[in-house]
């Protein structure tokens, strides 16, 4: 059920000078929300700007009772928008629309599930770590950053049980470099009778690196896309990504056939606009 | 009670908002945020005869109050429509304004006789205004000759009503106005995006892999609204206005100036709940001004004699 929630802001955590997560009152979108999807954010009235701007779902979150109160988003503050939701303040109005787009699908164990998360990228993963805690799968998280301060969450997945594996490119915390090589590591020394699903969000040189070693190693990796975006409906045509489809390749709509693809599906040399 | 319905020719609206071509897919994307039956009508993205794939992203880049957008007629084809998308808009009871295009007019024709084959079609549009492409009809549509050549082409082939869609990149839309009208068009609509570019400073790189792109949005409204009134003094056939319309008042504008229904494109991409908001602006605006009909409307620009006294 598509809903434009007209959203106050309940909470704005600043993580670091650059990110921060920011709950919004949106209980409809909480309630219905999967995995990895998406929704639109208005982050003020008027027309600067203009479009929205898609946002994974970070935290679909509760009260004491268990009830769904709505949902946070994990922002690292880039442009005017997401400047805007950096310093926004509780009782800030945030228009939400959503939940939108084809959610990740949730291995079981006894396969295991394997998250990659470059940056900013680790926010669908939070959704994807509950469905995954409640189904009892095995998980763990290689999650890579620039340094230190840009690793957040990371003790969150811990408490859910995964195995982290963390890489910064200071080498501040963690492995010093890309977040693939503990990853290329993992995926050499797990027996092929081993079932694993691997699920990938961050910058796109990531997730392709990511998807080769994955191809290699004889894996699936469903990525998160986070192309360009008008309208999240379907409706502008400008979030496309190139599928291999037959022999050719075609142009599809990330908000509808996405954000998650299958990463072997991805013509990455044509992957332009993120 | 204030009655919403209008008339494009032959066709009935139920109130004068459509979804505009090209900002509202084949309109069952949005049937989850809307009923298809509750708007006036429903213009889907242009159709070729043939399937194409567009340009690649960037497709589209904010503006001040707007966007520029090089999608590149991404489309799945004429037949494709009719066997995939038009029996289920039929279902839902939308009325179905078929956008099309060609890149010459034995193209614009074939794509028009198939369309006049099936059930459920309401309306051709035209798109000879598409600027970003070559050879997809703006060839035609900055033509006097080219847009008589492809109206009245169109013309032989349907019974359909037939609404070239005007280009405002000329530089005088009126007379395309009245060259459409000549080659028998039921109406027109006004306008597509205004050619444009936008430049990334730093890497000294277009912000569009198509380099240029169309702009529209609230930015480009008063230059629509202007074409649109220019069009209204200069032809009789119905006239179907567009450009940056947000809300109710804005729609309104182009009412005033002209137009007999209006297309509503990029606000759609901000609030897809928007048509709510307009026909209930609409109709309050039409109950306190104790206007019972939209055409009491069009065209009820009131320019004061005096202004100059």
């Amino acid at each position: 059920m598509l809903v434009d929630v007209a959203a106050d802001v309940t909470a704005n955590t600043q993580l670091s000078p650059d990110y921060n997560v920011i709950a919004l009152s949106a209980p409809e979108i909480a309630r219905v929300a999967q995995p990895g999807q998406f929704v639109m954010i208005k982050t003020q009235p008027g027309l600067d700007p203009l479009l929205r701007r898609p946002f994974s779902i970070f935290e679909r979150l509760r009260d004491a009772s268990g009830a769904f109160t709505g949902v946070s988003l994990l922002n690292k503050r880039v442009g005017v928008g997401t400047a805007h939701l950096f310093s926004a303040r509780p009782g800030d109005r945030v228009g939400v629309l959503g939940p939108l787009g084809r959610p990740f699908v949730p291995v079981d164990p006894p396969a295991e599930a394997w998250m990659i998360a470059g940056g900013v990228g680790l926010a669908p993963f939070v959704t994807l770590a509950e469905a995954l805690a409640e189904r009892g799968t095995p998980m763990r998280l290689f999650y890579g950053a620039r340094g230190a301060a840009d690793l957040h969450y990371a003790d969150w997945f811990e408490r859910q049980g995964a195995r982290l594996h963390v890489t910064t490119e200071d080498g501040s915390r963690g492995d010093r470099g890309r977040v693939t090589l503990p990853l290329l590591r993992a995926l050499e020394t797990t027996s092929a009778h081993q079932p694993v699903a691997l699920y990938a969000c961050g910058p796109t040189p990531m997730m392709r690196a990511v998807a080769i070693a994955a191809e290699q190693h004889g894996r699936t990796v469903a990525v998160s896309l986070e192309p360009v975006m008008g309208c999240g409906m379907g409706g502008c045509y400008s979030c496309v990504v190139p599928i291999r489809r037959g022999t050719g390749r075609q142009f599809v709509r990330a908000c509808l056939e996405g954000p998650i693809f299958d990463g072997r599906t991805i013509v990455w040399d044509a992957l332009t606009g993120h | 009670m204030a009655d919403l319905t209008t008339h494009i020719g032959t066709l009935a609206l139920r109130n004068p908002f459509i979804g505009a071509s090209g900002c509202f897919g084949y309109g069952l994307e949005y049937a989850d945020a809307v009923d298809l039956a509750s708007l006036g009508g429903v213009a889907v993205k242009g159709l070729f005869l043939e399937e194409r794939q567009g340009h690649p992203p960037p497709r589209i880049v904010e503006t001040p109050s707007g966007m520029l957008n090089a999608i590149g007629l991404q489309g799945i084809g004429v037949r494709r429509f009719v066997a995939e998308k038009l029996p289920e808009l039929r279902r839902l009871g939308a009325t179905t304004i078929v956008n099309i295009c060609g890149s010459t007019l034995d193209e614009y024709c074939e794509v028009a006789r198939i369309l006049s084959d099936h059930e459920g079609v309401g309306a051709i549009e035209l798109n000879i205004s598409c600027p970003n492409i070559k050879e997809g009809g703006i060839q035609f549509g900055c033509s006097l000759h080219g847009t008589f050549d492809v109206v009245s082409s169109v013309r032989k082939i349907t019974t359909l009503p037939v609404i070239p869609k005007l280009t405002p990149n000329v530089t005088d839309v009126a007379s395309f106005a009245r060259a459409a009208e000549e080659a028998g068009a039921d109406a027109v609509s006004l306008v597509n995006t205004f050619l444009a570019m936008a430049i990334d400073v730093e890497t000294r790189t277009p912000k569009l892999s198509n380099v240029m792109g169309g702009l529209s949005g609230p930015a480009i409204r008063p230059i629509a609204v202007r074409m649109v009134w220019e069009c209204f003094q200069a032809v009789k056939l119905p006239i179907i206005g567009m450009g940056g319309i947000a809300t109710a008042e804005d729609a309104i504008e182009f009412l005033i100036a002209g137009a007999s229904a209006v297309q509503v494109g990029t606000a759609n991409f901000v609030d897809p709940f928007i048509w709510g908001k307009l026909t209930s602006g609409l109709h309050a605006y039409m109950t306190r001004h104790h206007i019972t009909r939209v055409a009491d409307l069009v065209g009820s620009l009131r320019i004061p004699t005096n202004t100059h006294a």
